[in-house]
């Protein structure tokens, strides 16, 4: 049964309107443009009339802000040209009419492989977009709990991100299992365990890394909460010097050293106490990790 | 790809949206409908691109169904579709119609 | 090991001195302007944690050696085979170490380096996007395979036929694997022949090279890209 306000479930257009106050988004290069992939046209394979991503601008509780949308539905949400060039356009205009901050809704596996080139240097693009837009001062949050997750190219976005919301039922990683257990073999990654594949790219084990700064429940209201505490406590973008980029590294490389040789989340959760965590509600697990910081 | 153009008369007047509006998302057994003002009140226009091969006369069958059973003159309804059986097809054009008027 | 040691002599005519820690490069070179900071990866490295780690550590440490000074251009040899594919990488988050190495890269960027990026070997996908990728200036070396994927992968994930892709492939460059193709998309700046004067080019390459994300803007001139620069631009002039 599928909740009404489920955030999994919406589309990308669903997920804008949940989030926004009603009535106040307004829609760069929207369907009525016909922006779409001659790449995709070309290998005689469906294409949209947004190529699967929405961007504009509106209110969240009241404060403008700059809202990228991506339809996981759409050939799983993955970066083609024109598809990236919005997300690219849209950083841009956030430069040129700062707003409060960024809400970048990722619902994407990566790369387009039908326009895998171009696809690729799109991302390249949103990266240096993304930064000048995070230098320029403005906050750039993450939500990741659609089925598509963030992976490939959209993951290291993801991670490049000031915060990033996730529900448990969210995912976030590089490679994808499928992919992994395709090259390396089913001991390696069983993809079909979805269990452990939510035990080591899902919510709630990023959320307990440290990646994801907030875990919500699968709901629309949950996401937008989410993002109007962050704007009311007025964060800019994570600061960025030699200095704590050196602290970055030192964190890295801890827990790199830490976790030298493990392979699933459950092992960390042990550590922690949290042994139950997998089936915990998500208040619960919250309160539970914040006991423990 | 097969893609089509077809115009058929309308009982009723629409309600155009100010801007295009889309409804639907291109997926496996689904589709995306766009939603404009059209140049003629008392017609309908329907562009259908499709994934599917050789089911124009079915497709033919369902819109002039749709617009039958509708208020769709001076509407204009573009459609991307990838492999959308009858049923869907007639259930996502009543669900664009239904979030258009209740906009 | 894969030897950079012919490819350092022709670049770096007045010296260098370049480390190699596992598939690691770091040191420095002098074209005959000074020395330039070398950063890098040889052997097809699949980047992993320890590797994108590693990187990220040589250009901090670059930037902090400029502190207080000109800071110098960096050149970054990529050659790598992509991110490595493991459930242990991926439970570590790879993608969050491959942003914090960008995040380094951006800000050797911004206090004033710049950025060159040579392709020796292979660039492919992800381990292409954390740093290579990220270069002011990106120049393929004779035999560089650039790629996300090759055709044959291709074909079998979307399903289309090999034979489709091949052929659409002799006239597109936007998914076929090749260094040229990505020329003609402006995300290589230039290809180098075997014959041209490697040393003097990156000079000139350092001397003329912005900050500037030029690589849309190249993608139309060459005809490669065309929608890349128009579609970023009419959603920035979007009423």
């Amino acid at each position: 049964m599928t909740r009404p306000r489920s955030y999994r479930e919406a589309t990308a257009r669903r997920r804008v309107a949940g989030l926004l106050d009603a009535g106040t988004f307004t829609e760069w290069v929207g369907p009525g443009a016909r922006a779409t992939s001659p790449h995709l046209a070309a290998l005689g394979a469906p294409v949209s009339f947004d190529d699967g991503v929405v961007v504009g601008e509106g209110r969240l509780a009241g404060e403008r802000v700059v809202v990228i949308a991506q339809e996981g539905l759409f050939n799983g949400g993955a970066v083609g040209e024109v598809h990236g060039a919005k997300i690219r356009g849209a950083f841009e205009r956030a430069c040129a009419e700062p707003p409060r901050a960024v809400v970048f809704c990722i619902d994407s596996g990566g790369v387009r492989l039908h326009e895998a080139n171009a696809g690729l240097l799109a991302i390249s693009e949103i990266m240096r977009a993304q930064f000048a837009a995070q230098s320029a001062g403005i906050p750039v949050w993450a939500l990741v709990g659609g089925a598509c997750g963030a992976f490939g190219g959209m993951g290291i976005v993801a991670r490049l991100c000031d915060a990033v919301v996730m529900s448990e039922e969210g995912r976030l990683g590089l490679s994808g299992p499928e992919v992994i257990e395709t090259v390396k073999g089913v001991e390696e990654f069983d993809a079909r365990d979805r269990a452990l594949v939510w035990r080591v790219t899902g919510g709630k084990i990023r959320r307990t890394l440290g990646e994801a700064t907030h875990l919500v429940e699968d709901d629309l209201t949950a996401f937008r909460e989410a993002v109007a505490a962050l704007l009311s406590s007025r964060q800019g973008p994570v600061p960025f010097t030699l200095e704590t980029l050196q602290a970055a590294q030192a964190g890295l490389e801890g827990r790199a050293a830490r976790d030298a040789a493990v392979r699933d989340g459950q092992v960390l959760w042990d550590r922690l106490g949290l042994d139950d965590a997998a089936l915990m509600e998500t208040a619960q697990f919250n309160r539970r990790l914040q006991e423990l910081s | 790809m097969e893609s089509f153009d077809l115009e058929l008369p309308a009982q009723a007047p629409g309600i155009a949206p100010a801007d295009a509006a889309l409804f639907g998302v291109v997926s496996s057994g689904n589709l995306e409908v766009l939603v404009e003002a059209g140049p003629l009140p008392d017609r309908c226009r329907f562009h259908v691109e499709t994934t599917a091969h050789g089911f124009t006369d079915v497709w033919q069958a369902v819109l002039a169904d749709f617009a039958a059973g509708h208020r769709v003159g001076g509407l204009s309804f573009s459609i991307h579709d990838a492999g959308a059986t009858p049923a869907v097809v007639s259930l996502r054009l009543a669900q664009a119609l239904q979030s258009l008027e209740a906009s | 090991m894969d030897d950079k040691s012919a490819l350092f002599r022709r670049l770096f005519p007045a010296g260098h001195d370049v480390a190699c820690q596992g598939p690691v490069l770091q040191g420095w070179g002098d074209a005959g302007d000074g020395r330039m900071h070398v950063v890098g990866t040889t052997d097809h490295a699949a980047i992993d944690t320890r590797i994108a780690l590693d990187l990220a550590r040589a250009v901090l440490e670059a930037v902090a050696q400029d502190a207080g000074r000109a800071p110098r251009p960096i050149v970054f040899v990529a050659d790598t085979q992509g991110q490595a594919l493991s459930r242990h990488e991926e439970l570590l988050g790879l993608n969050g170490y491959f942003a914090h190495l960008a995040r380094c890269v951006h800000l050797a960027r911004q206090q004033g380096h710049r950025l060159v990026t040579l392709i020796d070997g292979e660039a492919v996908s992800g381990g292409f996007l954390a740093f290579g990728l990220l270069g002011d200036a990106i120049v393929a070396l004779p035999g560089a395979e650039v790629r996300v994927m090759d055709l044959r992968a291709m074909a079998r994930i979307t399903r289309i036929p090999l034979e489709r892709l091949a052929e659409l492939a002799r006239t597109s460059p936007v998914f076929a694997p090749g260094a040229e193709n990505y020329w003609r998309m402006g995300g290589i700046h230039a290809l180098w022949a075997p014959q041209d004067d490697w040393g003097a080019a990156l000079r000139s390459l350092c001397a003329e090279t912005g900050t500037e994300d030029q690589r849309a803007r190249l993608g139309t001139e060459r005809g490669g890209r065309r929608l890349a620069l128009a579609i970023a631009r009419q959603v920035r002039d979007a009423a």
